[in-house]
């Protein structure tokens, strides 16, 4: 418990930039952050705390300038392999770096194996922290259905779990009800004091919790406005609160037009009531989102709804606005009931959803003008109504620029532009401030109060902000689907005797729950003396840690196993194209159709057609009766091979002159146009030997010598042995490398990915880690597919078994790899998905010999046809089923396969980034 | 239904779709490269066979015999001792081992009818096929040479003409060229569609078209018009400038109806896209129903293996799916120049196919959107 409390900074940054494309996120800040307080960077959304904080916890590549953390260069990889055990890092978003389908007890093991610790010791520190927490009661429950608060509960003990010299959390408690929110401090606060050492660097947009930290960095537009303890920051700009400061601290272009909100107060001049929800519930499954909520909205009203993520505000605004249909009650606009399929109430709603930052394709004009066509506006009107909205939204500056690169203040109001296109009766705003600053909320503040007072429109908002609540003319807080309390702002406290609003709702929410403080003494926080840790770890352990790439692979194995949809698919869907595949695909060419243009009649020439359709490769169809009816049938693809007998047929071949017979056949397939003028030619030279042993007797007949041919390895050359070993390496391809391909893509999709860039793990141990339960769901399939084979087709396995087995796992883990190499450069889960099908399924289904020997193939496909995988499996698969092979008989194609692992695997590592760029 | 909703909402897809350069480089990639390797690939008939000679005669005419083979339809044959045929056969290096016995020239010189040993490795089935005829072919073709005679005088003189249609020197680039087209037809209609809308919903924006005057149907039909027209003018593109220009194959039929053809393919693989997104829960789910959806469908639509070969009970199964369909449209009016009079049943399929495909779509989508 004594470690000494370091000196100077414990993070230095000199010149420190950073650009995305052409948006320039930090400019050339320096900043001495120091060690061993709590430091907090304050500033909206945007201005660049979070890509400071990233850059500090090693997530994301350094550009320009110099970065020291923890007394080390950052730029060097070897310091930050050194030091990132000693950094915890929680990114911004409520359980961003959680894995949702893992439980609770689950999540905070993958964390303690990626910093190697054994299984005794990783027990006793969780059971430790899920205490400290109070979440050990839900140790068990899948951190996907926990609520906001439980969420960044759990990602501090996730961060917590290795002893951090550093702890950076990233906004911890943006969308957190303020109980919750009072509970993550205080823990921070217990944990500070069981290690007085440790440095915490928090990015937060509240200025009323920062004024609790040691140590404040204000930054506005990637620039830091100034720094100091919250006292000075007060003294210096002379204002009574850190919102006022901020605001203060601004640069003067950028505080132009801002005001104090004043909302008049609302004249009750009319009792028509806009919104009235009876008895709303709304059920997932076993699970009541909203319970038995009932409200009246009056017109013109501003209606607040607080309460934490997951309570079911959402939820509540979407049975209002139509798009869910309630489980039980009603909800009425109006007075009328709220029917999804009319129209025309969606009309007179405008509403923001928080996931909504509208379409990032669109310019803010054509988002504008999409909404308004999509509201069926005359297109007369469009124009001066985009204008319009401009105008009031103070959008001219960014019209035709693309939301995307705006700044969220800008996006907020473009959203609202968008609601209110249309000019709706009723706002339904779902936490339309999270993450603004607060100079654009009061403006935004200000723009409600005047749809309110000014044009009637009835407002309902949800909001974490307790002083844009203070500004509605009711509220309602709900907890876990239920509505706790309803009124105005004034009536609430005044009932509760509270100081504030939020104690006010402290109050409510600790009734609520029913407990008062259940979290236990500081003593069992972090029993752990640090310097029992071993700080020095070997070079070699950096650079390869089974446990680690064990976690990777545990968490891999448990959320495939929490998805039995993707397995069964997997191997039911396997073992269905085997089936279908296998017995479809037939390459024998039998009942052929074929027609006679007979224009001899004679016995000889029906008796050359009989010998034909005698046989099992033709099926005669009725007779043609002229050429036109020849081309006409075999155009439309009725008759594969149209047979001619010229006139005077018989009588020619008996006066001895030259005859001939014409058989035509349809190209338009050429393998089987192929197969089918062998038949005719074979089937032509045997009726010419019998004919002739006919008239002149055996003799004449026998030849100079005999070609005996032997069909090896399919003595019947039927279709299913010589391709259900084929079929083996297809789908042992294309299935496998679909499972992997998104694995790594939709980690950096949904931002878990950032776990790879800040602790120990290596890109290596990442990529196996994730590849090794695929490869295990790809032997269940192997398993399966040589069971079918043996059991359902009838071919047997010849050769060496095991051979085969050894083969399979070979390729098993190159096509998994595959999958990981697509899923590590692709940027999106569309283009990974249609890059697999493209790059797995071309190549193993024309390439790689399935069909054609690659022998035979030419150009850019035959080079690929001999680097790709399937091709030396297809080789080993026929050898060991057909060909009764021994592992030595296939030594080449054995060495192909085992090459090809290292090479794909490398290059997955070489594509991968341990940082964001 | 309202079109204005149809084409703004169609309009907003496009723009999406270009500012996903990504997927754009795939997509021309499916449609240029990927054909053209695919067509230029394919072997021309029996192309580079290989081939193995045993000669344990190492007489003037089994030296000739073994020079009869070369490219292009055969690979130069390696000369090889007995003991070395059944490891190469077995390591597949061979697809043909031809033995030619001892005293095999002086056994024919002495009418003892002497026999050559043809093995053929079985598991290569097509090249087994043309390649044994081919060879018999030669061999016969060297002997009677080498013998110096014609067949005996009591040969009927019965020629046999063969001639193939549309495709004279059964050329496989033109096939190839067309299946894969329709393959990537195919695969892109399911996954732009699909994948597009499993991203909407993931990104919450789908939702939001929801609380405004636009109907399922609408959103639904946007989707299908806007992807379905990326798709279709990729593939004109291809059949004119890859197919026919860059690849010079000639074709006969109507571009328009096969166009037209493909309009009614793309509702149908559109539709079948959304559908299978609205059964997937999440893109890995997505991505295994498309593998597992597409493969079946593209390998038995008769593009890969002669329809006709296939067991009854899967030739009525692939009646189910629009490939099937496409695929006999495509030959029969790409190669052999039919008309509409030929190909109404397959256009008139696959619209009912569309059409029950887009039903279930819609229906699923509409719960799906709840």
């Amino acid at each position: 418990m004594t470690a000494p409390v370091p000196a100077g900074p414990v993070a230095r940054l000199s010149d420190v930039g950073l650009r995305f494309g052409k948006t320039r996120a930090l400019e050339a800040i320096s900043l001495d952050i120091p060690a061993g307080v709590m430091a907090g960077l304050i500033g909206p959304d945007g201005v660049g705390k979070s890509s400071l904080l990233s850059l500090i916890a090693g997530a994301r590549a350094l550009q320009d300038g110099a970065l020291m953390v923890l007394g080390g260069d950052m730029r060097d990889a070897g310091h930050r392999g050194r030091v990132c055990p000693r950094i915890a890092f929680m990114p911004q978003g409520l359980g961003r770096n959680l894995y949702p389908t893992l439980s609770v007890r689950e999540n905070v093991d993958f964390f303690g194996r990626l910093f190697g610790h054994g299984a005794e010791e990783r027990a006793r520190r969780i059971a430790n922290l899920l205490q400290a927490t109070g979440l050990a009661p839900f140790a068990d429950r899948p951190a996907g259905k926990l609520s906001g608060g439980m969420k960044q509960k759990l990602g501090l003990c996730c961060a917590l779990i290795h002893d951090p010299d550093l702890l950076i959390l990233d906004e911890p408690t943006t969308g957190v009800d303020p109980l919750s929110r009072r509970q993550f401090w205080d823990l921070i606060d217990r944990i500070r004091a069981g290690r007085p050492g440790m440095s915490v660097l928090v990015a937060t947009a509240y200025m009323e919790e920062a004024a609790r930290f040691d140590w404040l960095c204000a930054m506005h537009a990637g620039r830091v406005l100034a720094t100091g303890a919250p006292a000075q920051l007060l003294a210096q700009t002379g204002a009574a609160d850190l919102d006022a400061a901020f605001i203060a601290l601004l640069p003067e272009e950028d505080r132009a037009g801002h005001h104090a909100v004043t909302i008049p107060p609302r004249i009750d001049d009319t009792d028509a009531i806009a919104i009235e929800a009876t008895h709303l519930t709304m059920r997932f499954g076993d699970f009541t989102a909203v319970d038995d909520v009932s409200f009246r909205i009056e017109k013109g009203e501003i209606f607040g709804f607080l309460g934490s993520n997951g309570c079911g505000k959402t939820t509540t605004m979407k049975m209002l606005t139509g798009l869910l249909a309630p489980s039980e009650g009603q909800a009425q606009l109006f007075g009328e009931d709220m029917d999804a399929r009319d129209l025309n109430i969606r009309r007179r709603i405008g509403y923001m959803s928080q996931a909504f930052s509208l379409y990032g394709e669109l310019s803010v004009r054509q988002n504008l003008v999409l909404h308004a066509r999509l509201f069926g506006f005359d297109p007369a009107r469009i124009g001066p109504r985009v204008a319009e909205m401009i105008d009031r939204f103070d959008l001219a500056e960014v019209a035709d620029e693309f939301p995307d690169g705006l700044p969220l203040g800008i996006r907020q109001r473009l959203s609202l532009a968008v609601a209110m296109i249309h000019a709706p009766d009723i706002l339904i705003l779902d936490e339309p401030t999270s993450g603004v600053d607060p100079v654009a909320r009061d403006a935004f503040w200000t723009i409600l109060g005047e749809l309110s007072r000014r044009d009637g429109v009835t407002i309902f908002v949800s909001t974490h902000f307790m002083n844009e609540a203070e500004r509605c003319d009711r509220i309602s807080l709900m907890h876990a689907g239920r509505v706790l309390v309803s009124d105005a702002p004034a009536a609430i406290m005044a009932q509760a005797g509270a100081a504030t609003l939020e104690e006010a709702f402290i109050q409510h929410l600790e009734t609520a729950i029913g407990e008062v403080d259940t979290a236990p003494a500081p003593a069992t926080v972090l029993p752990d003396a640090p310097a029992k840790r071993a700080r020095k770890q070997s070079f070699f352990a950096r650079a390869f840690s089974p446990r680690r790439l064990f976690s990777y692979c545990l968490r891999e194995a448990l959320e495939l196993k929490r998805d039995p949809i993707r397995g069964t698919l997997a191997t039911l869907g396997t073992v269905i194209l085997m089936l279908v595949v296998g017995y479809g695909i037939n390459l024998d060419v039998e009942n052929l159709k074929f027609a006679v243009l007979d224009q001899d009649q004679s016995g000889i020439s029906r008796d050359y057609v009989a010998q034909i359709s005698g046989s099992r490769y033709f099926t005669e169809e009725p007779a043609l009766t002229s050429y036109q009816d020849m081309d006409a049938r075999m155009r439309a693809g009725e008759i594969a091979m149209a047979l001619e007998i010229p006139p005077n047929f018989a009588a020619d071949l008996r006066r001895g002159r030259d005859v001939a017979v014409a058989a035509w056949i349809d190209g338009s397939m050429p393998a089987q146009a192929e197969t089918t003028q062998g038949y005719v030619q074979g089937l032509h030279a045997w009726w010419l030997t019998e004919k002739m042993r006919e008239i002149y007797g055996d003799a004449a007949v026998a030849g100079d010598f005999t070609i005996a041919t032997r069909y090896r390895y399919n003595p019947d050359v039927q279709s299913l042995p010589a391709m259900v070993p084929a079929m083996v390496p297809l789908l042992l391809m294309l299935i496998p490398a679909m499972l992997a391909a998104l694995s790594v893509v939709r980690e950096k999709e949904l931002g878990s990915i950032v776990n790879l860039y800040v602790t120990p793990v290596t890109r290596f141990e990442f990529l196996l880690g994730k590849q090794l339960p695929y490869i295990a769901l790809g032997m269940v399939n192997f398993a399966g597919l040589v069971a079918l084979a043996v059991f359902v087709f009838g071919v047997p396995v010849s050769g060496s078994l095991p051979a085969l087995t050894l083969a399979a796992l070979l390729y098993v883990t190159v096509s998994t790899g595959m999958g990981l190499l697509i899923s590590s450069f692709m940027s999106s889960q569309i283009a990974a998905i249609f890059g697999t099908a493209l790059l797995t399924l071309i190549p193993s289904v024309q390439y790689s010999g399935m069909i054609d020997p690659v022998s035979s193939l030419e150009g850019a496909g035959a080079a690929i046809g001999h680097i790709f995988p399937a091709t030396y499996f297809v080789t080993i698969s026929r050898g060991v089923f057909s060909k009764a092979l021994e592992l030595a008989d296939m030594r080449p194609d054995f060495i192909a396969l085992a090459i090809t692992v290292p090479i794909v695997l490398g290059l997955g590592v070489a594509l991968l980034r341990k940082q964001a760029r | 239904m309202r079109l204005a909703n149809i084409w703004n909402l169609g309009v907003k897809e496009l723009r999406g779709l270009l500012r996903d350069p990504m997927l754009l480089v795939l997509i021309v990639y499916a449609f240029t490269f990927s054909i053209h390797t695919a067509a230029k690939a394919m072997p021309e008939t029996l192309n580079k066979a290989s081939i193995a000679i045993v000669d344990e005669d190492r007489s003037a005419l089994s030296a000739r015999i073994a020079d009869a083979f070369y490219p292009p339809y055969f690979m130069p044959p390696e000369i090889i001792s007995a003991a070395e045929m059944d490891a190469r056969m077995d390591a597949g290096l061979d697809t043909f081992a031809l033995d030619i016995p001892p005293d095999f020239q002086r056994d024919l010189l002495a009418g003892d009818v002497p026999q050559i040993q043809l093995n053929v490795d079985a598991t290569r089935m097509t090249q087994a096929f043309t390649g044994m005829g081919y060879i018999q072919q030669i061999v016969n073709a060297e002997v009677n040479e080498y013998l110096d005679r014609h067949r005996s005088e009591t040969e009927l003189n019965v020629g046999l003409v063969l001639r193939a249609r549309f495709n004279p020197q059964l050329d496989q680039m033109w096939f190839g060229a067309i299946s894969n087209v329709i393959m990537s037809i195919t695969m892109l209609g399911i996954v732009l569609t699909g994948a597009a809308l499993i991203r909407e919903r993931e990104h919450g924006t789908v939702e939001h078209l929801l609380v405004m005057p636009v109907s399922a149907s609408e959103i639904m039909i946007s989707k299908l018009w806007s992807m379905g027209l990326v798709v279709l003018l990729a593939s004109a593109f291809s059949i004119v400038v890859v197919v026919e220009g860059v690849l010079q194959v000639p074709i006969p039929g109507s571009l328009a109806l096969f166009l037209f053809g493909t309009v009614l393919q793309l509702f149908a693989v559109t539709a079948m896209g959304i559908w299978l997104a609205t059964m997937a829960g999440s893109m890995p789910q997505f991505g295994l129903l498309l593998v597992i959806t597409f493969l079946p469908m593209q390998v038995l639509s008769g593009t890969l293996t002669p329809r006709e070969s296939m067991p009854d009970i899967i030739q009525y199964i692939m009646l189910a799916a629009p490939n099937t369909h496409f695929a006999i449209l495509a030959q029969a009016v790409l190669f052999r120049g039919a008309g509409l009079a030929v190909v109404w049943p397959q256009l008139l399929a696959l619209f009912g196919i569309g059409a029950v495909m887009f039903a279930l779509a819609l229906r699923r989508f509409r719960a799906f959107l709840r």
